[in-house]
């Protein structure tokens, strides 16, 4: 009668007598689970980022931008030929005013923000009084800037929540100046937190930021289609009216869910490339683990044959064997995905990577089935081996 | 009578490249059940290659071991292991223990491959260390012990089973003559209660105390 626990105990003391040598076997597999964890938690966070994005904006957003996504041509167009323009809002509220809540161009650029001696590194959004509604924010304090603050290049910002927390705390940002570059601004308003990419911007209308920062391409147009209406055929109503300003060449129209979801097909091939690689790194851990097996099948030929002759089986020796294989591959596998855990804690701050349940399914799985698949071979050699063979060694 | 344990023109070769080494040379034996018998001869004589067929360790190149009147050739190597686990009990030449494992642990191993339920392993491998004068030693690892205690861990072990064959490979070849003496006694013991038993030593005053001795001399038997 072959009894489990006492088999995994005389593993367990076997590795145990020689815990750097089992330690630095398992190694390979901790790395290998690690990795997969880890990369799969990362693009797990970018698509959970995603999510949160699509879900802040809402499904009603299309999107305009210098064409992309229009196959034959020539990539370098893409670059040097963006033609769009604020004259295209005029356009789209000309021939669909009435569908839509809003529309706004968006240009944006990276800058710090200089409040007295603190600064803060943010995302300058400039766009028109309406890019309020087509974003979707809500007002914390202030007040957001008006039409007649776009007609006159009115130097104030409205704060994004998390912009206001680095430079001003707990003390209300209205009415204070903050400089950005060489131009001060008034501070007018404060949003309500929005997740990330909202809370980190600081928004301006876009004809100030033209015109005190020299910039006049425009990065994106914002249309935010009323409820009641059809997106897709509002998208193709837009089209049309931009052909009225450009040719069809020089933009592309898509919905904001078009946009996340090649983002999220993008990054789904991308975290199978990446998996596949983190396995390569798995299946050298399998092999660091056979190696050290046969190598250990080699030193205990004596205790293997001892064994045999006070009867035990081969199919004994091999599960002995087999176990402790098993045993190296799943510690380690433990240990690789609590290691990958806690670096999805260390990104934290700037991405909610999380590991889905069935990354710890498989990292586990994949484990055994490393122990299974590596140690089978180490397991029959110990199994095979004579015990009159094994009793002459020394 | 059926003998417990009978060799039959049993051959053994060693083939070594071109040069064929014969170890045993049509070696027929019978020992009947409850003997003592004594192997001897000089070394490289077969000895202990006769007592690892004779053990079921090896396999003979020609010839047949019978075993209770089976013969042992054609057994599985599960049905061989479970006739190693159940009716024999081996002492080797050089201890043979379990490293850095406590003396308790030493004795309960063939246990862990019999069929004896895993709540009786520690009361009868308690018995036998008893029986050895070991108890104080029980959580003691093999290597804090002495040669002889060593020997003595691998008797207790060889007994726990309650096999009715004992084949003990030069027992006493490690120790002084003294332990060598308390360690073929506690034979003799055994020996009454009825157990088989097969010693080989190079010791002939040791020797002497079985009844009877078979003399191997080049793979033969010479007496
Ligand atoms: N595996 C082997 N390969 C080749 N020759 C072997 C092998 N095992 C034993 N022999 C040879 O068989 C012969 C008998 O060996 P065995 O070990 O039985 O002798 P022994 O009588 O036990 O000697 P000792 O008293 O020294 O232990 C020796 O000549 C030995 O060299
Ligand atoms: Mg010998």
């Amino acid at each position: 009668m072959i009894y489990i626990p006492e088999i995994v105990k005389s593993a367990l003391s076997a590795l145990s007598l020689n815990k750097v040598r089992t330690f630095l076997t398992m190694l390979g597999v901790i790395i290998g689970v690690f990795s997969v964890v880890a990369l799969v938690a990362v693009v797990q966070g970018f698509q959970n980022y995603i999510t949160d994005q699509f879900n802040s904006l809402g499904s009603n957003l299309l999107l305009v931008t210098p064409s992309i996504g229009n196959g034959n041509q020539d990539p370098s167009r893409a670059f040097m030929g963006n033609k769009l323009s604020v004259k295209n809002i005029d356009t789209i509220n000309l021939y669909v005013g009435d569908k839509i809540e809003g529309a706004t161009v968006s240009v944006r650029i990276a800058k710090t923000i200089k409040y007295k001696t603190k600064e803060y590194d943010s995302t300058v959004v400039g766009g028109n009084y309406m890019s309020y509604d087509v974003y979707g924010l809500s007002k914390y304090s202030g007040d957001y800037y008006t039409k007649s603050d776009d007609a006159r290049e009115a130097k104030v910002v409205f704060l994004g929540w998390k912009v206001k927390e680095e430079l001003f705390g707990d003390q209300d940002p209205v009415g204070q100046k903050i400089k950005i570059d060489n131009s001060t601004f008034e501070v007018i308003g404060v949003a309500d937190s929005k997740g990330q990419t909202f809370d980190d911007r600081v928004y301006i209308p876009d004809s100030t930021l033209r015109s005190e920062f020299n910039i006049d391409t425009v990065s994106s147009i914002a249309v935010k289609v009323k409820e009641s209406y059809d997106i897709e055929e509002v998208l193709r109503e837009v089209k049309t009216a931009l052909f009225k300003d450009m040719k069809a060449d020089d933009f592309s129209v898509v919905t904001q869910k078009d946009v996340l979801s090649s983002i999220d097909q993008i990054l789904g091939v991308l975290s199978i490339a990446l998996a596949a690689v983190a396995g390569i790194s798995l299946l050298v851990g399998g092999i660091g683990i056979m190696n050290i097996m046969l190598v250990s099948v080699t030193e205990r030929t004596q205790e293997i044959g001892l064994r045999k002759a006070l009867g035990a089986t081969s199919a004994n020796i091999g599960i002995q064997f087999m176990i402790e294989a098993i045993f190296i591959s799943v510690v380690g596998g433990s240990i690789g995905l609590g290691l990958g855990y806690l670096s999805t804690l260390a990104v934290r701050s700037f991405l909610r990577a999380t590991i889905p349940w069935w990354t710890v399914l498989l990292a586990l799985g994949f484990s055994i089935f490393v122990g299974i698949v590596f140690g089978t071979y180490p397991a029959v050699r110990a199994g095979k081996k004579d015990p009159i063979e094994a009793l002459r060694f020394e | 009578m059926t003998p417990v344990l009978q060799a039959q023109n049993v051959c053994k070769y060693y083939d070594l490249g071109t040069q064929r080494i014969e170890a045993l040379k049509n070696v027929s034996i019978e020992i009947q059940k409850g003997e003592f018998v004594a192997i001897v001869g000089k070394s490289g004589s077969g000895k202990s290659t006769l007592m690892h067929i004779l053990g079921l360790l090896d396999t003979p190149s020609e010839g047949e071991v019978i075993l209770n009147g089976v013969n042992t050739k054609g057994m599985s190597e599960k049905e061989l292991a479970g006739v190693r686990n159940n009716e024999i009990g081996f002492v080797f030449q050089s201890f043979n223990l379990l490293q850095r494992t406590t003396v308790l642990d030493n004795v309960m191993l063939p246990l862990k491959y019999s069929s004896v339920p895993n709540t009786e392993w520690k009361k009868r491998a308690l018995e036998k260390i008893e029986l050895v004068g070991l108890s104080e030693r029980l959580n003691n690892k093999s290597n804090e012990l002495s040669g002889g205690q060593k020997q003595r861990v691998a008797i207790a072990r060889a007994l726990v089973n309650n096999p009715s064959i004992i084949l003990a490979d030069e027992p006493t070849g490690n120790l002084d003559s003294k332990t060598g003496e308390e360690i073929v006694k506690n034979f003799l013991d055994l020996n009454s209660q009825g157990k088989t038993i097969i010693l080989v030593t190079h010791d002939d005053d040791l020797a002497k105390i079985a009844k009877r001795q078979i003399v191997l001399k080049d793979g033969y038997v010479v007496k």
